[in-house]
């Protein structure tokens, strides 16, 4: 059981852009991976804004549903040119893009099994604390609908989760707040 | 509990410590408004993606990535510091060879960033950005300036204390934590919302380095030392009791 108690949150601020990207950040999977798909999509404020000050950083397991990852008890399993986490600074424009691989599903609690996903965290200026949310595949649609954790969503904020598909691979808006606002987790 | 040797320890759950942290809604800092959502969060169990992050190594960084002192041609202006500490898990286990990321304004206060243009010079040798990774106790060490204070926009006379904003990974998703670390005896602090909206006073205590007289560096540097500690696990769990319900 915890026994020290944690290092509280506080917001990256207006200035992230100076210390959190990476040249290298999008690309979850190496620059050129021909299965590589993009993952693209705009963050929103209440208002409708775009959010040009944010940061999504993505984490997932590879196309087998494997992690390289010593506390997964099936055991790690490293893939070359995969790095299984993004990160990716919003533009401008509120857009960011991360390059990865599908991942395939996952193990669930009961011998139930997780759709292939990808956990989001957003951080922003405006945002003591990051938020969680994850991102679901349009083709899935079996596997979503036994999904442990999408299942558990109601169905008309189910769709916030499912990604759109795109010309290179995804499109997945993040809305903050408001009526379309995303599902958003406490991990 | 089963004796079957195939039994495996599902993976550990993480604790939930969220009131620890900042709400998401705090009016005092006004940028939340538009930027909290709503709906409240829905709990996320700690399943294999959850468990699991990425366990970033020597390849994200380079020399003088822990020396912000010594990234230009020249020394930069304002009070040579070593800021260092220990990083830990709820549990009070070290958690080694974890990625740190810093990030800070110049000791006037200037971040060198195109959105700060607040009347303070830049400084030509100073970048404000490190990165290291943690030794096998846990250990982290950066030199860098002091950072001054800076003014913004959020209430009338409103002043952020010196800070310094930290990143850090963890070995799972849910250990994930960006934060800042303050100095001891701010004047700043009372009017500041970030610090604030930490709901306990002695969870805000947390964020303040103690200035550290031992580890200074004679004739060079003054010294500070800031313990972070990332969420601990709960009890384990076997995988034939998860089973069960
Ligand atoms: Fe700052």
């Amino acid at each position: 059981m915890a026994r020290y108690a944690t290092t509280p949150s506080q917001t990256v601020g207006p200035y992230l852009h100076i210390g959190l990207p990476w040249p290298d950040g999008p690309f979850a999977v190496a620059e050129g991976t021909p299965e590589g798909v993009w993952i693209r999509g705009v963050l929103y404020d209440g208002a409708g804004a775009p959010v040009p000050d944010g940061l999504i950083e993505t984490w997932q397991a590879d196309p087998e549903g494997r992690f390289d990852h010593p506390d997964d008890p099936r055991g790690a399993v490293a893939r070359p040119g995969f790095r299984a986490f993004g990160r990716c600074p919003t533009d401008a424009n509120g857009e960011y893009g991360i390059f990865t691989l599908k991942p395939g599903p996952v193990p669930g609690p009961g011998g139930t099994l997780q759709a292939p996903h990808i956990d989001v965290s957003v951080f922003a200026r405006g945002m003591l604390h990051r938020t969680v949310t994850r991102v679901y595949f349009p083709e899935e649609a079996a596997a979503n609908a036994a999904d442990p954790v999408l299942s558990s969503v109601p169905e008309p904020e189910r769709a916030t989760l499912v990604a759109r598909p795109a010309e290179d691979g995804y499109r997945f808006d993040i809305r903050l707040q408001g009526e379309d606002e995303t599902v958003f987790f406490d991990v | 509990m089963s004796t079957d040797p195939t039994t495996r320890p599902a993976p550990p759950a993480y604790a939930r410590d969220a009131e620890v942290h900042p709400p998401l809604d705090y009016p005092g800092y006004r940028s939340t408004a538009l930027r909290h959502p709503k709906r409240g969060l829905r709990l996320l169990p700690h399943l294999l993606t959850e468990v699991t992050g990425p366990l970033l190594g020597e390849d994200r960084i380079s020399e003088n990535d822990s020396d912000l002192t010594r990234q230009h041609d020249g020394e930069p202006q304002g009070q040579r510091i070593i800021v260092h500490g220990q990083v830990r898990d709820g549990d009070g286990r070290p958690v080694p060879h974890t990625l740190v990321e810093i990030w800070q304004a110049n000791a006037g206060g200037r971040y060198r960033h195109t959105g700060d243009n607040w009347p303070c010079p830049l400084d030509p040798n100073f970048s404000g950005v490190g990165r290291t990774l943690t030794d096998d106790q846990g250990r982290y060490r950066f030199t860098t300036i002091r950072p001054g204070a800076y003014p913004w926009r959020n209430h009338d006379n409103a002043w952020r204390p010196a800070h310094i904003h930290f990143s850090l990974f963890g070995r799972a998703f849910t250990q994930r934590l960006v934060t800042q670390m303050y100095f001891p005896g701010d004047p700043l602090f009372f009017q500041d919302p970030m610090w604030n909206s930490i709901p306990d006073e002695k969870a805000r205590e947390r964020l303040v380095a103690r200035f550290d007289y031992a580890n200074t560096a004679p004739e060079w540097a003054l010294a500070y030392e800031w313990d972070i500690v990332l969420r601990g696990r709960e009890a384990t769990v076997f995988e034939d009791e998860v089973d069960e319900d």
